[in-house]
């Protein structure tokens, strides 16, 4: 088996709307791979599809070398997964939780109170387990849902937003677990996630996804290097437009995006190129406000391929999911 | 897959029985509204002659069973409902992403649901001996437990298929309001039925609360509508239609 993952035109309709759109991609076996997108991108719907929760609309799927249609139980006795929100028993123990699962997937007794130990131990939670989980807080639920992923020793592991509402402190950690996890326990682990440096520092190759669609796949640097050198933008005010006809003739900019008061410019050797960038302002009768120069993200990279800012995208969706919210409170 | 799963249906049993024995405040509160209907209708109403009750029946002995009855039918529906909370405590993901089949799951929700309510159905039994009622004989207290236990099984199933067709909580007091209560109401628990007009009979016959009534009114102080085994006979029918169609719907419910 080469592929952990191979999907094929793989697609989601919910009331007419393509929420996962012909998706085709495969993740080879050992990768740390990110699906990384705004809220509502279609993340989830994949991840719910690849783990035999969904049924797809339409296309298929192989997960370990299974079919997500015909061979769900296979499926879902090679998986692991976390899910995006809490899904722990919290009347329970800690240890109660992973004895559930294990037995759930029929280990025997011997082998479950091992393995048990040793992923407590792996998370760090071993002297909490017979605390009841309600008493856990966030990084502690979310390190015990992972270690209980884990108990079966799954061959791919699913991680839906590992970290979405922990504190920064509690993220790193997460992200020493993931790394490790990945690493040690010889494990393929897919993982959504609409932060980019999550996404960065964790995966190996990264798709972007935005409605549905995946519109770039790729190691974090080849993605980088899309965006074509350094980013400077610019703070300015004044008459922008022959300033920028100005720009886009040098030979040295890449490309220029105007974006509110802000301009955006893709260029060589950022540093070298600032003060000259002053000056053509100058001449131009264009105040320039502040200077900001960065090696490009998986931000840019975002806005390069959208032409939106992943925030201003999940803005414009949080409406509309909360109008969706009231939609169904008042029936 | 093996279709019937018995660690998975005993996973499911020792979840319930943990959460249902540390819950101590939950058992107060189901055990608390049956007990204040034994007490108020009991003591209110002691005495009193109610045509389809013969002479020399005390009201309180015809009343019993119908609580137990009632017990039963409460805290079983609320175990097909709670799957709705395990949905929005998000474990029903937990259970749906492994490797069980789906009547396994059911199963094991009746086995943990059915256990539950039958200690909830005897402890009120058990308490109601203080005030006055006497227990038979031990077959039938058997045939009382057998009863029970097939009241619950078909009221858990009832309440599966409720849960798949709610996306959230909110239905939940609507349930109560309109299936319980009437169900509770047209069971004969806490009257004859025989008093009610002649346009509300078919309700009556088909609620299996009414055969759960009869066979435990039978089995507890041999007076019955029915012959007990036909009783029985009808209960175990909708059981397997409750069960057939709560795993049917379950079956089909996403998370």
């Amino acid at each position: 088996m080469r592929y952990a993952i191979k999907t094929q035109k793989l697609t989601k309709i919910f009331d007419g709307n393509a929420a996962v759109d012909k998706l085709s991609f495969s993740v080879e076996r050992g990768e740390l791979f990110g699906l990384l997108g705004p809220n509502g991108a279609g993340k989830t719907t994949t991840i719910n599809m690849l783990s035999t929760l969904l049924e797809p609309t339409s296309g298929c799927a192989e997960v370990a070398g299974f079919n997500v249609l015909t061979q769900r139980d296979e499926v879902r006795c090679s998986i692991g997964i976390v899910f995006q929100d809490p899904a722990l028993d919290i009347k329970l123990t800690g240890r109660e939780n992973l004895d559930f699962h294990s037995m759930m997937y029929g280990m025997e007794r011997r082998e479950r109170e091992e393995r048990i130990d040793e992923v407590l131990e792996m998370v760090e939670l071993t002297d909490r387990q017979d605390t009841l989980v309600e008493n856990y807080s966030g990084g502690m639920k979310r390190r015990l849902e992972m270690a209980r992923g884990l108990i079966h020793r799954p061959k791919v592991l699913f991680l839906d937003e590992p970290t979405l509402g922990l504190d920064a402190q509690t993220r790193r950690r997460i992200w020493d677990y993931i790394k490790k996890l990945n690493k040690e326990e010889d494990i393929t682990i897919i993982l959504t996630t609409h932060y980019m440096e999550e996404a960065d520092f964790l995966c190996d190759r990264i798709a972007i996804m935005d409605f549905g669609k995946i519109i770039a796949l790729d190691t974090p640097e080849k993605l980088k290097d899309v965006v074509g050198g350094d980013v400077v933008s610019l703070e300015i005010s004044g008459d922008v437009n022959g300033f920028t006809e100005n720009l886009n003739s040098l030979e040295w900019v890449r490309a220029v995006k105007k974006h509110n008061s802000k301009l955006g410019l893709t260029v060589e050797k950022g540093e070298k190129r600032i003060p000259e960038l002053i000056n053509i302002a100058l001449e131009n009768g264009i105040g320039v406000d502040s200077v900001n120069l960065r090696k490009p993200s998986l931000e840019d990279v975002f806005l390069h391929f959208t032409g939106k800012t992943i925030r201003e995208e999940e803005s414009g969706r949080n409406k509309t999911n909360k109008e969706l919210i009231t939609r169904r409170m008042r029936k | 897959m093996k279709l019937i799963n018995l660690t998975a249906i005993y996973v499911m049993w020792l979840r319930e029985m943990k959460r249902f024995f540390r819950a101590k405040s939950r058992v107060a509160g189901t055990l608390a509204m049956p007990l204040f209907f034994l007490a108020f209708l009991g003591f209110g109403f002691s005495g009193i002659t109610l045509p389809g009750i013969p002479q020399e029946m005390n009201y309180i002995n015809f009343l019993v069973p119908g609580i137990i009855g009632m017990t039963m039918l409460f805290s079983s529906m609320f175990a097909g409902i709670s799957v709705l909370w395990d949905r929005e405590f998000g474990f029903l993901k937990e259970i749906m992403v492994a490797p069980v089949s789906r009547i396994s799951l059911v199963l094991g929700r009746i086995a943990g649901g059915s256990t539950t309510s039958l200690i909830q159905g005897v402890l009120i039994l058990l308490i109601s001996v203080f005030i006055g009622f006497n227990i038979p004989s031990l077959s039938g207290f058997i045939s009382a437990v057998i009863f029970m236990a097939l009241i619950s099984i078909a009221f858990i199933g009832l309440g599966l298929v409720f849960a798949s067709k709610m996306t959230d909580i909110h239905g939940f007091s609507l349930i109560i309001n309109f299936v319980i209560f009437p169900l509770f109401f047209l069971s004969g628990a806490i009257f004859p039925v025989n008093n009610l007009p002649g346009f509300i009979m078919p309700l009556v016959y088909i609620n299996p609360l009414t055969y759960g009534v009869d066979g435990l009114r039978g089995s507890l102080i041999g007076f019955s509508q029915f012959p007990i085994l036909f009783d029985i006979t009808a209960l175990m029918g909708f059981s397997l239609l409750m069960v057939f169609l709560g795993a049917y719907f379950f079956e089909k419910t996403e998370v």
